[in-house]
């Protein structure tokens, strides 16, 4: 048997699961910059260092962005991945997709580049990895005459993404999908055209579950939430016990703020200490469901591990309505950006900045009362929002 | 190194066409370059007020200012610099002003 070119990707390729090396191993019987592309990624693992040099700046007309510039930093070896751009493209909302815009998708990419793609990028957009520079502007235009549009990259806002909600969900709070959809239509310039101090996400998931991981990887996460009680239909409690579900161990201890008290017979919750988390509902979905009134929690400043350490995301409305025209929540973004943009340094997210000069000023500086649901850590110092006009100092005689 | 040749005269860019000598900078360059980055005819006054302010922020500050920034001090919005650039101020306006190749997050 003839010997291997990559006898390290080859491992990759040789376990239980499908691997990422099998799919481009059969690109690269179409496509040099596939094989090519195999051949870099073998030297790497080789010599343990990446290959490709940090940052092009290539781009397709009237966009400042979508377009990852990539090149090779030894292009003599591998010609064909010489230039090898990464196109994002906006994903639908929630990630549906007919089948015909699969292949639509798959026959633009054949077209003009290496064929291979990433669905779906952390980001959540469409990946389309590897082609060079002559072909960025055709393969934009013949997208867009498929319907896609690129999404957002550098210093811009990023893709907006949301969860399926209530595409499949049955007690999803919110509709997710129109207002990731809402958002993303009304912010066209932030995405395409960088002006931001650094990125910026948001993220909309339907209920607490946050299937988006929005709370931790995104600038602003939409979550959708209740107000008022659980209702709880008792006789599918008794069925799901009967059923063998252990409500006590399963469902009772595990409630966060134990809150919930089973006696055997009936479920009792103490809705007041109920953080909304999903836990029970999730075990019981027919017994319990969300309360009544549905919104959203508003969270700021999550962030992966870039540039500082990474953040979670701070709850800064712990209850807005969310009905189309969204004019509240747009008011809001719009508020925040703009005082993020006056006042951050370059490269310094929502989140970081935050941190550096306080809860209180960003609160004072997009209108935001402060509320006891703002604490991060309950029992701490909650004198930590007060102003010093706010604490009257009473005369000591 | 990849080389052009603009008027009659050749430059070092790197490979995304970024000047590498910024000190070979001259209008005939961006005038020349223009054409590239989209830009049919003369480069009007407004474009070159961008080209200036780029070119006297860097020599001050050694890196290219923020969008938002360059927007306000030239009493601009982004429609009419991307009407202005088509290819967008970090890579149409910098590059026509000769700016080595601005850095930021993809
Ligand atoms: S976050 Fe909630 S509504 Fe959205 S997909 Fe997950 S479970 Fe469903
Ligand atoms: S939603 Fe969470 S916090 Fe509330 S009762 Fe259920 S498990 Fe407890």
């Amino acid at each position: 048997m003839a010997k291997s070119d990559t006898p390290l990707l080859d491992q990759l390729g040789g376990g239980k699961w499908p691997s990422f090396i099998d799919d481009m191993k059969q690109a690269a019987k179409k496509k040099p910059m596939a094989k090519d592309l195999l051949g870099q990624l073998e030297l790497s693992y080789k010599e343990k260092i990446g290959h490709w040099k940090h940052g092009g700046i290539v781009g397709v007309k009237g966009y400042g962005g979508g377009v990852i510039g990539r090149y090779s930093d030894c292009p003599e070896k591998f010609p064909n991945v010489q230039a090898f751009h990464t196109l994002r493209v906006n994903h639908p909302t929630g990630w549906f997709y007919k089948t015909e815009a699969l292949r639509n998708l798959c026959d633009v990419w054949d077209k003009h580049g290496s064929g291979l793609t990433n669905l779906h990028g952390s980001t959540g957009d469409i990946i389309l990895l590897g082609t060079t520079t002559d072909h960025l502007q055709e393969c934009f235009d013949d997208l867009s005459a498929k319907g896609f549009d690129l999404g957002g990259s550098g210093s811009a806002l990023r893709t907006p993404s949301a969860c399926v909600g209530p595409g499949r969900c049955e007690w999803a709070c919110i509709d997710s999908l129109d207002t990731c959809y809402n958002i993303t239509m009304s912010y066209q310039d932030e995405i395409h055209r960088p002006m931001f101090p650094y990125k910026f996400k948001i993220k909309v998931a339907a209920c607490p579950n946050d299937c988006v991981a929005s709370i931790a990887r995104s600038d602003l996460a939409i979550i959708g939430t209740w107000k008022g009680d659980i209702p709880i239909d008792q006789k599918e409690v008794a069925a799901y016990a009967a059923a063998g579900l252990d409500i006590q161990k399963e469902v009772c201890n595990l409630c966060p703020t134990r809150c919930m008290v089973y006696n055997g017979r009936e479920l009792k919750i103490y809705d007041e200490d109920c953080t909304r988390c999903m836990h029970c509902i999730n075990l019981m979905p027919k017994a319990l469901r969300p309360g009544p009134e549905k919104g959203a929690t508003l969270l700021i400043g999550g962030k992966a591990p870039i540039v500082e350490g990474a953040l979670l995301s701070w709850v800064i409305v712990p209850f807005m309505k969310l009905e189309p025209p969204y004019t509240e929540l747009k008011d809001l973004i719009m508020k925040i950006i703009d005082w993020w943009s006056e006042t951050a340094r370059s490269r310094e997210r929502i989140g970081e900045l935050i941190k550096r000069v306080g809860m209180r000023t960003f609160l004072r500086a997009v209108g935001l009362p402060a509320l006891p649901q703002m604490v991060k850590s309950p029992r701490t110092n909650p004198y930590v929002f007060f102003w010093p006009e706010d604490i009257k100092q009473k005369e000591v005689k | 190194m990849p080389q052009i040749e603009l008027a009659g005269k050749t430059y070092e860019v790197d490979e995304d066409g970024f000047l590498q000598e910024l000190d070979k900078w001259n209008k005939e360059f961006a005038q020349a370059y223009a054409k590239n980055e989209g830009i049919e005819g003369q480069l009007t006054e407004e474009h070159w007020k961008i080209i200036n302010y780029l070119r006297d922020y860097f020599q001050k500050f050694g890196i290219a200012p923020m969008i938002r920034k360059l927007v306000k001090d030239n009493g601009i919005d982004m429609k009419r610099l991307y009407e202005l650039f088509p290819t967008g101020p970090a890579k149409g306006a910098c590059k026509l002003a000769g700016l080595s190749k601005p850095t930021g997050c993809v």
